[in-house]
């Protein structure tokens, strides 16, 4: 594996969402806007305003914002290792087309991987970005959560990659959304503190992958004490980031060379 | 053969139980057109797969040019070019984009692609087309684009996997075409295919496979003269009666075939066999005279024709 086989396939992502790149303005300006409008300030206030104030010291507007900052990694990681990869497998049969070539399997999915990257760090950028402008961090906190978030989506999209290359048809993709990813948005501290869970499920909470990345988001974010150590976090991203890169390398040269 | 780009003794492939290639043993010379002809399923893709470095050896040895697969396949697919069955372009980008992105994978500079893109869009008559998206091209241009596509490492040795299956016959004799210019220029073209004619027209010499395994191999005129007569006459009976007619034909012709819904007797004068069974009192609904082809090779070979 060299580095420069995995950068040509960076730029061949980078030429393929400069014509694609239209999908994805809404999720990447819109969303974060409109949720901080309607779960940050709208909601937010009725919060603030009730018991919730109280027991979380902050403004839910700050409570929530790193949250969905790390929740829209996950959403951007997941999402371009999901579709993109059935189409380059199944669909559209490029990866067959990238492999005929010097490029190899780990040259492929290292180059995949490092343009989710960018696509996550412009993601994260931007959102981090809208967060300060709705106040919710400063401007120095706000860039110090774009690499957790960063990793958070890597991790993401390392795991479903390996997921996706294994399966035979989109139908996979979807129960992936609908019973992980969703779940996971909901219940892994992004609207609220996971100790509001019934007991038995806390410790649940606290092996998500999204739980990691939203505690890392937060801390960084607003300056404010870890639940537990940042490093045992990125520890575990880096872990599954690792680990789901390769088994991807795993599948898909058991796929695409066989 | 010290000088031919592919040799391989007992190449053979398994999938899981599936013996795809049963231990086949071929050379392709330099600037030769080679081909493998055969029905779906005779191992001629996963032959294909194991020259271009993309699929592992069950059994045997393969040298490309001059080197091992399983050890330099980044160097041999650094000077292969590769045509696939299925075209996979990338649909999202642009004509001359996709020759970009690809030149790029070789590790090519954006000003020598540049050059051969311009060579290659007018090779594959496809210049006018250059910012235009991939996905509205026709079937033929798409092909052809793919066929650009594989020639812009210049690469040593040309790789087409049926190239001509699912295009129209206008879109067909382009491309033979343009292979056939490819071959003058001196590339080496290996070609799988079941189309008989295909064959004929483009390659120098050929192996016919069945089965996973090389049932005979030549020039497609050394083979036909070797395994089927010069012509051959087809005779068309009333439904369900090829048989019992076939019977009574027999001493005719040098051999007699019989399919589903003709008979075909396999002689070195059409018309004199024509002519001797009206005489001798046969009434069929049909006759073709023809020139005998590499079908009826393979249904020699084989007792089965090669597209059902």
């Amino acid at each position: 594996m060299t580095v420069a086989g995995s950068l040509r396939v960076v730029e061949a992502g980078a030429r393929v969402y400069r014509r694609t790149w239209r999908g994805s303005v809404i999720s990447t300006f819109l969303n974060p806007i409109l949720y901080l409008l309607a779960m940050g300030v709208g909601l937010g206030e009725l919060v603030d305003e009730g018991t919730g104030g109280a027991s979380l010291d902050i403004p839910y507007l700050t409570f929530l914002a790193p949250g969905l900052l790390a929740a829209a990694a996950m959403q951007t990681g997941a999402g371009d290792a999901a579709y993109p990869v059935m189409a380059g497998i199944k669909w559209r049969k490029t990866y067959e087309a990238t492999l005929a070539t010097p490029v190899s399997v780990s040259e492929l999915l290292m180059g995949h991987l490092g343009w989710v990257t960018v696509r996550l760090t412009f993601v994260a950028t931007v959102f981090s970005l809208i967060m300060v402008l709705f106040d919710a961090t400063t401007i120095t906190e706000g860039l110090a959560a774009i690499p957790p978030a960063v990793l958070t989506g890597i991790a993401f999209a390392a795991m479903v990659t390996a997921y996706t290359a294994n399966l035979k048809d989109e139908l996979g993709i979807a129960s992936m959304f609908r019973f992980a990813i969703i779940p996971l948005f909901l219940f892994s501290g992004t609207f609220f503190p996971i100790e509001q869970l019934p007991d038995y499920l806390e410790p649940l909470a606290y092996i998500t992958p999204l739980w990691h990345g939203v505690q890392l988001c937060r801390g960084f974010a607003l300056g404010t004490d870890f639940t537990v150590h940042p490093l045992v976090s990125i520890a575990y991203l880096v872990a599954l980031a690792v680990l789901g890169a390769l088994l991807a390398i795993r599948i898909l040269r058991k796929r695409l060379i066989s | 053969m010290t000088d031919s780009l592919v040799s391989a003794r007992g190449l053979t492939k398994h999938f899981d139980e599936l013996v795809a290639v049963d231990g086949i043993d071929f050379d392709v010379a330099e600037g030769e057109a080679f081909g493998f002809l055969g029905p779906n399923g005779a191992g001629k893709s996963s032959t294909m797969k194991m020259i271009g470095a993309v699929s592992p050896l069950t059994a045997g040895t393969l040298e490309v040019l001059g080197m091992d697969p399983a050890t330099d396949g980044t160097k041999i697919r650094a000077r292969l070019g590769v045509v696939p069955q299925d075209d996979n372009l990338d649909q999202e980008l642009s004509v001359y984009e996709n020759l970009l992105i690809y030149g790029r994978y070789f590790g090519l500079s954006k000003k020598v692609i540049d050059e051969r893109a311009a060579e290659l869009l007018d090779f594959a008559q496809l210049e006018d087309r250059r910012d235009s998206p991939v996905e509205p091209l026709s079937g033929g241009m798409k092909r052809r684009l793919t066929i650009a596509r594989g020639l812009i490492n210049t690469p040593d040795l040309l790789l087409l996997d049926e190239p001509t299956t699912g295009l129209d016959p206008q879109a067909r004799h382009l491309l033979w075409d343009r292979l056939y210019r490819l071959k003058q220029q001196g590339v080496t073209l290996i070609i799988t295919t079941h189309y008989m004619d295909e064959a004929e027209q483009l390659c120098d010499r050929l192996v016919i496979m069945d089965k996973g395994k090389i049932a005979a191999e030549g020039a497609p005129r050394d083979l036909i003269e070797r395994y089927s007569t010069r012509e051959v006459l087809e005779l068309r009976f009333p439904v369900g009666t090829q048989d019992v007619n076939a019977e009574r034909l027999d001493g005719i012709a040098k051999k007699t075939e019989v399919l589903p819904d003709r008979v075909l007797l396999y002689t070195d004068d059409a018309d004199d066999a024509h002519n001797r069974v009206l005489a001798a009192g046969f009434e069929p609904e049909s006759t073709v005279s023809r020139r005998s082809t590499l079908e009826d090779v393979f249904l020699r070979l084989t007792g089965r024709t090669l597209v059902d």
